[in-house]
């Protein structure tokens, strides 16, 4: 076989392949031969949202199991199989998705695949694997205990959500980790894992007869169905509360949000634009330059929109020495403020845009984001011609969308603040 | 094929393998010096229209003077403030517009500057980082506030973190005389008082196109990169040899030292055993790659023999692990640690850790466990060339600190060479308590509590 070099088409969603399997399973495939490699990512829709409050960590304690021991093979057994063919396979568990990727050499796919198969039809859950996994859970929290980040996002999260399940803790708590059984596992696993619920998107060195093959020897034995609770779409509070969490450190860890645009809001590109020129942008935005760069006031600040299936979000966060956390925070508000009467100007629009649209295409550089990327647009609903539309979108957004859009996410509004430290002025 | 029992399950590493099996070798990488000194190393990966342009500096935290620690960080941080052409900020807002990511980072032994742009504007990026090479402005209105910064940085980093304050305490304890005892971002009584001049003669000694590596990965050739890195970096006048670096060197390690600290924001104690190790840079001819197959060993993920022991089979560790930092240009570390059950003392974790690694040095390692090892950390490099940052690290990385480019192509091929005896000298001799900081992070014994 010789080396074959990719050259990328002109469309983006030209080089995807829709593969369908003889069993119904759907993979969105990009066939390179470049890297001796495959790497497969997969994920079921409903994740941590989907956890009791009595049992937050479900989600994430079955993710972290998957791996441990299945079919005919314990743990160890397992492990030593990946390793002896330098297979990667691990799962995790997001707010609203339950992720798994598989990662080979070309000339151990089979033997990827069959491992694979196994970690996702017939985990064994073994009682001396989920106390070991249970054990680590338990010393990861205890370590964060006091970590200011866990507990401005925790305390921040909560205010925001108040009874809804994305209050919870992904990765549960101290009280919950320890309560959760086999049963709630192994009935974690049914209401997740099923062949209705599964998105797949698999990049590299394999043709798709071959990967309609392993779509039905991997998932093909899963349920058909799962078994999801609903979760109720929920607003986050924004009365501006201010949540202090004491805690006897030098630098304040501060969180700060309101409620967003979600995915399928027409303003939501607006939206984009206008939070990469507050917040997310890294050197250009206008919290980096105001906070960091002019006032020396911290190292990280940063916004972002986030969308999650049922609620959808503005949110950012800085660290700031003590004596001047309540300083960094009046900044921010100021630069809201200003941003919500006044709007972007036409120069930071047009310089948004062209870093929105030319940075796209450095998301597609290495076969697993590929993977990865491919997975997140089925999840979030996208067809797979919105790889080459996104940037249109993008470019549509004129200035008086920004000005508005700003006074609608801005405007009046204030912010649910929490903190961790010992900020003063706040 | 056949395998000799030691060998990996990866392809032929020899040269003249078959065509088809090429692929193992990864990308034809280039390697040639501008007139004026510079090195430029090319990495094509044509998958997708990108480039990863970096530039590395030969020097880092180590080669601080003594008395201005964190001025390598801090000028990192003050590089982005503009030049004699182009005002602050102009830099990184083209790299935006252009729809590139940059960033920057410092290390023990090398600072270095990147940026990820579509290919087409690789030029315009050589063009500025050319210019700052050379051309740095710098007014104490513009570096106060980015001291400000870097303190802030440091409080985020370390001082806000018990863990990360005995992360510091156990370096320093090892290091007792090298610079590698310091921290990285500098000791904050130090980098409060760091100003204009420190940077500038820093920047004067070090930033010179001799001392300078490019590396340009992605969708490129050598052709071009030759021709745009002349018009560029080509320009800039060579300044005569380049730096010496002259760290001075740690004493023979005689005594064994523990390094607690307890603090009330501690609820999850840890264990850490670092030893002071030969490095790539330092090391006889496979001496590195065997401390590096025996940290995989040790503690390289769930079939180690510290996982194994601790956490599977005693029940006295929920983690363990091993870490070889191989990447330095002097004497390095070598990291067992491990994290305890409830209920056990860190001695006795300490101690069952010590009977694992005397057992290694005393009888070595399975034959089948080494070629799992191999198999793994060879696979690594496979992987590697899936990505075209990941690689343009390895080699900056490499390059910056004593090594070839051939040194890393050839790295498969001496790991696989490394025989189990070689593990097991490699253990008696470097992994001896003598030359290991044992750190115990604790929380406030009940008596300190309030």
């Amino acid at each position: 076989m010789t080396i074959e070099t990719k050259i990328l088409p002109a469309s983006r969603a030209a080089s995807v392949q829709k593969v369908t399997s003889a069993g119904g399973i759907e993979a969105w495939l990009v066939e390179d031969y470049a890297v001796p490699l495959v790497a497969f990512e997969f994920a079921f829709k409903g994740g941590c949202s989907q956890d009791s409050a009595q049992k937050a960590g479900a989600a994430s304690m079955l993710s972290a199991l998957l791996d441990e021991g299945a079919g005919p093979h314990d743990a160890d057994a397992f492990h030593r199989a990946m390793d002896d063919k330098a297979v990667e396979i691990s799962f995790s568990a997001g707010r609203d998705s339950f992720n798994g990727r598989m990662k080979t050499l070309t000339r151990h796919l089979d033997a990827a695949a069959g491992l694979l198969r196994l970690a996702v039809c017939e985990p064994r859950l073994d009682d001396d694997a989920i106390e070991r996994v249970r054990s680590q859970m338990v010393a990861s929290l205890k370590r964060e205990a006091k970590d200011p980040d866990a507990l401005a996002g925790k305390a921040w999260r909560e205010a925001a959500f108040g009874a809804h399940p994305y209050a919870l803790p992904s990765r549960g708590d101290l009280d919950t980790i320890p309560a959760i059984t086999r049963a709630d596992l192994l009935a974690m696993r049914m209401r997740l894992m099923a062949r209705d619920n599964l998105k797949i998107s698999v990049v590299g060195a394999i043709d798709a007869a071959k990967l309609a093959v392993l779509l039905d020897e991997v998932f093909g034995a899963l349920p058909a169905h799962g078994d999801l609770a609903v979760i109720p779409e929920v607003t986050m509070a924004s009365e501006g509360e201010r949540k202090i969490v004491d805690l006897d450190v030098p630098q304040s860890t501060i969180r700060f949000g309101l409620p967003g645009l979600g995915r399928k809001d027409p303003d939501f590109w607006a939206g984009v634009v206008v939070n990469h020129i507050l917040g997310g942008g890294v050197f250009s935005a206008r919290l980096f330059r105001e906070v960091r760069e002019k006032r020396g006031l911290a190292y990280s600040v940063h916004s972002q929109l986030m969308t999650y299936d049922h609620a959808a979000l503005f949110s950012g966060g800085t660290s700031t020495k003590n004596e001047r956390a309540g300083e960094s925070l009046t900044v921010i508000e100021e630069e809201i403020r200003k941003l919500a009467e006044d709007g972007p100007t036409e120069e930071e629009l047009d310089k948004a845009r062209k870093y929105l649209i030319g940075s796209y295409a450095l998301r597609f550089d290495t076969s697993t984001k590929i993977a990865g990327n491919l997975v997140h647009l089925q999840v979030e609903g996208y067809p797979v011609e919105f790889l080459d539309e996104r940037n249109g979108h993008i470019a549509a957004v004129t200035l008086e969308d920004t000005q508005r859009v700003a006074k609608r996410l801005f405007l009046g509004k204030k912010l649910l603040v929490a903190a961790a430290g010992r900020p003063s002025g706040m | 094929m056949p395998q000799t029992p030691s060998a990996s399950q990866t392809p032929s590493l020899k040269a003249g393998s078959a065509p088809g099996q090429s692929h193992a070798d990864g990308p034809v990488i280039s390697d040639f010096r501008l007139d004026n000194g510079m090195e430029v190393v090319v990495i094509p990966d044509h998958r997708a229209p990108v480039v990863t342009h970096m530039v590395w500096y030969r020097n880092g935290s180590a080669d601080d003077p003594l008395g201005k620690s964190g001025i390598a960080h801090f000028l990192e941080h003050l590089m982005f403030k503009g030049t004699t052409n182009h005002r602050q900020g102009e830099f990184s807002e083209m790299v935006a517009e252009l729809g590139g990511q940059e960033n920057a980072f410092t290390s023990n032994d090398y600072t270095a500057y990147f940026q990820r742009v579509a290919k087409e504007h690789l030029a315009v990026m050589m063009g500025f980082e050319a210019d700052r090479m050379t051309n740095l402005v710098l007014t104490d209105e513009v570096v106060a506030p980015e001291r400000d910064v870097v303190l802030e940085e440091r409080r985020m980093r370390t001082d806000s973190d018990p863990s990360s304050q005995l992360n510091e305490a156990v370096q320093a304890a090892l290091f007792t005389h090298h610079p590698y005892g310091k921290p990285i971002i500098g000791w904050m009584h130090e980098i409060e008082d760091l100003g204009r001049e420190d940077a500038l003669a820093y920047y004067g000694r070090f930033y010179t196109p001799e001392n300078a590596i490019l590396i340009v990965a992605g969708d490129v050739t050598e052709g071009e990169v030759r021709a745009l890195a002349q018009e560029t970096y080509g320009k800039i006048p060579a300044r005569g040899e380049r730096p010496v670096r002259r760290r001075p060197r740690e004493p023979e390690s005689r005594a064994e030292r523990l390094v607690k600290l307890s603090d009330e924001k501690v609820e999850q104690p840890s264990h850490q055993r670092v030893y002071l190790t030969p490095s790539y840079g330092t090391a006889k001819p496979g001496e590195a790659e065997a401390l590096e197959l025996l940290a995989h060993l040790l503690g390289g993920g769930q079939t180690s023999l510290l996982y194994s022991s601790l956490v599977v089979d005693q029940k006295i560790a929920v983690m363990a692990g091993a870490y070889y930092m191989g990447t330095a240009l002097d004497d390095t570390r070598f990291w067992a640690y491990a994290v305890p059950a409830p209920d056990v003392s860190l001695e006795d974790l300490d101690a069952a850790v010590l009977q694992v690694i005397a057992k290694v040095a005393d009888e070595g390692v399975d034959e089948e466990d080494l070629v799992r090892a191999k198999t793994r950390m060879i696979a690594d490099a496979v992987y590697a060339q899936d990505s075209q940052a990941s690689l343009a690290r390895w080699y900056g990385a490499a390059l910056s600190t004593g090594t070839t480019v051939e040194d890393v192509r050839q790295w498969p091929a001496r790991v696989d060479a490394v025989t189990a005896e070689d593990i097991r000298q490699a253990c008696r001799q470097w992994l001896e308590p003598r030359r290991a900081v044992t750190g115990f992070l604790l929380p406030l014994a009940p008596a300190q509590a309030a």
